[in-house]
């Protein structure tokens, strides 16, 4: 498996001089690898975190309706979640590998975990950020529970929602390079991999590196957007 | 436009809070007659806004019964009844996520208007309230204090509610900006014809507003409830007089305009000096002689020529009536 991704200098015949001399970056080998190894990790790796943020992201949205209702549920949640996101990562892959094994599900297990720590807090704040005059004024025309709700409060929390959802997919993309310790998956990957040489092979650590930082900021702008979009209003009251 | 007023009637009405030994309102009624501008006031713990969020069931009473047209606000789902109840709060709540134009048109989209409808009702409460059409595409963060209340006035009206419940629409806005809106809800009141109970601390607001005034004390018991030129003539109790203040007789002139008076005619050579005009009060008048040293005063129209005089005497003459 391992030697399939390989990249450190086994055909030494073909190998440019930048290579063999593992200067800082080599454009040459990010060219010639880009599409058996760089972009398959930059794949895997948005997988990775779509799933973890996908799922996050429903399970907080459920719990933040539970704890709207009940109240009693919100600190047992929020205990439990950052009981969770003391646990070093590197750690928490481990721990989970008695019960889901050496797979994808162990990675996803742990990246959710980290992904509720930071939504669910988010999307609470943002429910109970309607101010209470604007709820009074709701009731008193009538509006239903539910209508209140869904009509009122989840659109006001939309910008507390996105926030949070900016950082747990930012910090996602960032811990989901360490699911390479368990997995040959993600662009952690090729970055172990490369470490994994008493001369670590300097383009594919960069390439790697870059590539995660650049995910990082795309999502992050697509979330700006998004924000301005779904939430017009908030943008406008701050000039 | 109006689809009419309706009377609401409190009777025998008494909420406690529970820990709270006090009733915070204790055996209340008042009968309001549709159309009728009533005003809530008395001092902090008197029991007005309990006595108002009762009427939309916003809090609920302990014993005696609300009739809105002889109905019973119990006989209602709570959704029913606010719907057909104009809410105006201090704080306006408007909801900062939608514009000015979707905030008024919240109640009848609840009630299934189609698009069109909203939006002429809409366009015609914005102007009603001295909005501009653009404002409809606004944020409410992007509009004045004064602007925000009289766009939570137009979404409380959209649906013409013939009940307009005020809980101190004006407490938060600067003195300028609440004496217009005041005169201009005035206005409006002749204009729609509703019937409206309002919320004041302030004397002199329930005075300037109010058909009738209902003044409540401590413990949510009614001390005095009739026409504001009544209550400053005859006040029932010391509390009242308290209330009220030692210038009552003043602020009795305050409610008459010149123009409304049968004024003296006036003598053929007037050299009188001193005018006022006629949509001025008497008590502005009296202020003038006083200060003036004199006994009568020129009363001048709109066009600025004299109508009359007004002596000194027949302002003390109105206060014995």
């Amino acid at each position: 498996m391992i030697a399939s991704n390989g990249p450190v200098i086994p055909n030494f015949g073909q190998a440019s001089s930048c290579v063999l001399a593992n200067r800082t970056f080599c454009w040459d080998w990010a060219r010639a690898h880009w599409h058996d190894t760089l972009w398959p990790a930059l794949e895997q790796h948005i997988e990775l975190t779509a799933i973890a943020v996908g799922i996050g992201f429903a399970i907080s949205f459920a719990l933040m309706f539970l704890a709207h209702r009940f109240n009693r549920v919100v600190q047992p949640i929020g205990i439990v979640s950052a009981l969770l996101y003391t646990v070093p990562s590197l750690a928490l892959f481990q721990l989970l590998v008695p019960f889901t094994g050496v797979t994808t599900t162990t990675v996803e297990v742990a990246l959710v975990a980290y992904t509720l720590v930071i939504l669910f807090p988010n999307m609470l704040d943002g429910l109970r950020s309607a101010p209470p005059e604007v709820l009074d004024a709701a009731r008193g025309m009538g509006l239903t529970r539910s209508q209140i709700l869904w009509r009122v409060e989840i659109p006001l929390a939309v910008p507390a929602i996105v926030s949070g959802l900016r950082i747990a997919v930012i910090s996602t993309i960032s811990i989901a390079t360490i699911a390479a310790t368990l997995l040959p998956k993600g662009l952690g990957y090729p970055i172990f991999f490369a470490l994994q040489d008493p001369q670590p092979f300097k383009t594919e650590i960069y390439a790697a590196g870059a590539l995660a930082i650049g995910l990082a900021l795309a999502c992050d702008g697509a979330l700006v957007v998004t924000r301005r979009l779904l939430a017009p209003w908030a943008v406008r009251s701050q000039s | 436009m109006s689809s009419g007023a309706a009377e609401i009637v409190f009777d025998h009405v008494t909420k406690r809070y529970s820990g709270r030994d006090a009733a915070a309102l204790s055996e209340l009624s008042l009968d309001i007659p549709a159309g009728t501008f009533c005003v809530l006031v008395g001092p902090s713990g008197g029991g007005k806004t309990t006595a108002l969020k009762l009427v939309n069931r916003l809090i609920s009473f302990d014993e005696g019964d609300i009739r809105i047209d002889g109905r019973s606000i119990l006989e209602l789902s709570t959704v029913e009844l606010r719907r057909g109840i104009g809410y105006v709060i201090q704080n306006v709540g408007l909801f900062p996520h939608l514009t000015i134009g979707e905030n008024v048109g919240t109640v009848p989209k609840l009630l299934g208007w189609d698009k069109k409808r909203i939006q002429a009702r809409t366009a015609e409460l914005l102007e009603l309230v001295g909005l501009e059409e653009g404002d409809a595409k606004r944020y409410p963060a992007q509009l004045s204090g004064g602007q925000r209340q009289r766009v939570g006035l137009a979404r409380a009206l959209a649906a013409d509610p013939p009940v307009l419940l005020m809980d101190e629409p004006f407490g938060a806005l600067d003195p300028i900006t609440r004496h217009r809106l005041q005169q201009e809800l005035r206005r409006l009141h002749k204009e729609v014809a509703k019937t409206v109970i309002f919320v004041t601390h302030d004397i002199d607001e329930a005075i300037l507003m109010g058909d009738r005034i209902a003044i409540l004390r401590n413990g949510g018991v009614l001390a005095q409830y009739d026409t504001p030129d009544a209550i400053l003539a005859h006040p029932a109790d010391d509390f009242v007089a308290e209330f009220i203040g030692e210038d009552r007789a003043l602020r009795r002139l305050a409610l008459h305009q010149l123009g409304d008076l049968e004024l003296e005619p006036l003598p053929a050579a007037s050299n009188n000096l001193l005018q006022a005009s006629a949509r001025s009060t008497v008590r502005n008048a009296v202020s003038l002689m006083l200060d003036a040293g004199t006994d009568s005063l020129v009363v001048a129209g709109d066009d600025g020529n004299p109508i009359g005089v007004l002596p000194l005497a027949l302002a003390t003459k109105l206060l014995q009536s």
